[in-house]
């Protein structure tokens, strides 16, 4: 059972009003198989610390540690991160003109595994997954991300996530942006993926709507930088009614 | 109300205004504004001025080097080459004398006039069935001695057909190449320069599309020390369509040019251009210039014309200049577009992100980026072969 554990973690990152600290020691254990929810309000720093797993060279690291099964992931390059098992879905994925999606898929599955997938197995993955998420098939064909929609940037990334079969997964944000049928397309392919390979999740989320979809274990509450409020899904339920303003009073007056 | 004094400009030294003297790249200054379609032209090379090297048309080329195309003696005889052909097409030697010659231009430019007054023979390719055809020529064997061709490709009245003109070895050749699209055909016509590394090309190519006609011209230019190829299409009846795409990486040292002109002269006629390039080692450079003209009889017109630039190392130069003249102010569209720049690392973040090493993430990136003009070639097997030159030329590119 692997275990992603971030411990007292400060990330900040520059901006054009110099450097701007974003996120004030965050404390966070992720089992294997479990699914945890992190909700806040814009600008608390969910997206950082999704960012900052990933590597991306944006947020600079200040102190505090991320380590898988006791490794430095905050040592490791953003591409040995992705093999060492971490995978993030990001809420705005950038468009790769002239590379198609099968071929992306299949070199970025070849990085994991060491190896290129059995040609005859590897297709009928794929297509089972593209039929699991509504795909259409052309979309093997298309140039990754470019003129996809939303809702399909999203299904993409989920794609990925049921390909690649990462040991946990941080969720930016997969819910916005999708109307309720794409939101369900989602969920299911994140349930399956969670069936599948025992998969740890990192939900990042604004709003409750995707927890009736995905249910999590333990929710945590983001604020200013930093975990205010952990709990069992009954914390989502009170977000749900009460929003973040409780929080908020105590942290930002004025 | 209180007066405010407003600050007064430093004074600069006398030279030292930006602006405020006469540029030192060749006298601009002193060439009058000239509608491109009023360029001077002949076969002659005599009625052309010495070239310097500060004219507009040579400046940002290398011409110490291709000075022997401009001002020596060239061989004008036929040469060898090889060529595949399907049935509905023709390719013979014809004489000086032939109707076709000097149907689709005339030079505008001195080593262009140098390769007209001297080619003894014209390669003429003739393209007359409605199934799909096919012509390759392969020039790999004209050597190193100055040399002179000239090309007819002639698509006969609602043709279809590819004629792909691929060229390598050593060379030191001016050339002119004639097209001539009759009504309703659709030609493809590539130009691929694979030329070894001392090779030294400049050609210019002449088109005139018909009516509902369409051209679709494809330069491909990876190899050669000097590779100039300019193209220009005169869109000459209503409904003609121009579509002109471009590729080239130059490595280091490599100088690859081309000067684009589009010609809208009748009415509802379209034209897209898009040119790509990458540039990788100290003193790799490119120049493209597309000029665009619309004339005053040009209703209607579609036009759009990008070049994108993509620098993989430092100490290259990428020269992109865009021009556009309009004279009818009933057209449907006419856009530019220019940008060059390093990597979006926002795209190696996202591959690296799945696990790709930032090598392979770099080399597919600049792959998917040229990719797009490969995929216009419509053509799969001359695709996958130039998708091999191109992952070849990327073998050198630095993580």
């Amino acid at each position: 059972m692997s275990t992603l554990v971030i411990n007292d973690l400060h990330v900040s990152v520059e901006t054009d009003q110099g450097t701007k600290h974003i996120l004030k020691g965050v404390d966070l254990t992720l089992e294997q198989g479990s699914i945890h929810a992190i909700m806040g309000p814009n600008g608390s720093g969910k997206s950082t610390l999704a960012y900052t797993i990933a590597g991306h060279p944006k947020y600079h690291v200040e102190s505090g540690s991320v380590k898988l099964d006791g490794e430095e992931v905050l040592d490791m390059s953003v591409d040995a991160r992705a093999r060492a098992g971490i995978f993030l879905a990001m809420q705005y994925p950038v468009e790769i003109p002239g590379v198609t999606v099968s071929n992306f898929l299949r070199t970025a599955k070849t990085a994991i595994d060491g190896e290129a997938p059995a040609l005859r197995p590897w297709l009928k993955e794929i297509r089972g997954s593209m039929e699991a998420l509504r795909m259409d098939k052309t979309f093997a064909e298309r140039n990754v991300n470019e003129g996809f929609s939303g809702g399909e940037k999203k299904r993409h990334e989920i794609l990925q996530l049921e390909l690649l079969k990462p040991r946990f997964a941080v969720l930016d944000e997969t819910d916005s942006g999708l109307d309720v049928d794409a939101l369900k397309i989602v969920s299911e392919g994140v349930n399956r993926a969670k069936a599948n390979t025992g998969l740890g999740v990192l939900l990042i989320t604004h709003y409750t709507r995707i927890l009736r979809y995905i249910h999590p274990d333990f929710v945590h509450v983001f604020v200013d930088g930093r975990v205010a409020e952990e709990g069992g899904p009954e914390l989502a339920d009170r977000l749900e009614n009460e929003g973040y303003d409780r929080y908020l009073t105590g942290t930002s007056v004025g | 109300m209180s007066a405010v004094t407003s600050p007064q400009p430093p004074v600069l030294a006398a030279a030292g205004q930006h602006g405020n003297t006469a540029h030192s790249d060749g006298g601009w200054a002193l060439v009058p504004v000239q509608t491109r379609s009023e360029r001077f032209t002949s076969v002659d090379p005599a009625a052309f001025d010495a070239v310097t090297g500060l004219e507009a048309d040579w400046k940002l080329t290398p011409v110490a080097i291709v000075r022997p195309l401009i001002d020596g003696v060239l061989d004008g005889s036929p040469y060898q080459y090889s060529s595949t052909e399907t049935e509905g097409t023709s390719l013979e030697w014809v004489d000086r004398s032939d109707v076709r010659v000097g149907a689709a231009g005339m030079p505008e430019e001195k080593a262009s006039a140098n390769a007209w007054s001297t080619f003894e023979k014209a390669l003429s390719i003739t393209l007359s069935g409605e199934e799909t055809a096919h012509v390759t020529v392969n020039r790999s064997a004209l050597g190193g001695h100055a040399r002179a061709a000239h090309t007819l490709i002639t698509a006969k009245p609602n043709s279809n057909a590819t004629v792909v003109l691929q060229n390598s070895g050593s060379a030191l050749l001016s050339e002119n190449v004639e097209i001539v699209v009759e009504d309703g055909a659709n030609l493809t016509v590539i130009s691929v320069q694979e030329w070894d590394g001392s090779a030294v090309h400049l050609a210019s190519h002449f088109a005139r599309v018909g009516r509902d006609a369409r051209l679709k011209h494809i330069v491909v230019s990876l190899g050669g020390k000097v590779v100039r190829v300019n193209p220009s299409v005169h869109l000459v009846e209503a409904g003609a369509d121009g579509q002109l795409f471009g590729l080239y990486f130059a490595d280091a040292g490599q100088h690859l040019e081309q000067r684009v002109y589009v010609h809208h002269v009748a009415p509802n006629t379209i034209s897209r251009v898009n040119y790509k390039g990458a540039l990788n080692g100290a003193g790799a450079r490119t120049v493209w210039v597309g000029d665009v003209l619309i004339g005053p009889d040009a209703a209607g017109t579609d036009s759009y014309e990008a070049n994108r630039n993509l620098v993989l190392s430092e100490g290259t130069r990428a020269d992109s200049i865009p021009n556009l003249e309009i004279e009818c102010g009933d057209i449907v569209g006419a856009g530019h577009a220019s940008a060059t720049g390093r990597f979006d690392d926002e795209h190696l973040f996202y591959l690296q992100a799945r696990g790709i090493p930032e090598d392979k993430a770099r080399r597919l990136v600049v792959l998917g980026f040229l990719t797009e003009i490969i995929q216009k070639i419509g053509k799969g097997d001359l695709e996958s072969r130039l998708l091999e030159a191109i992952e070849i030329e990327l073998g050198g590119v630095a993580a």
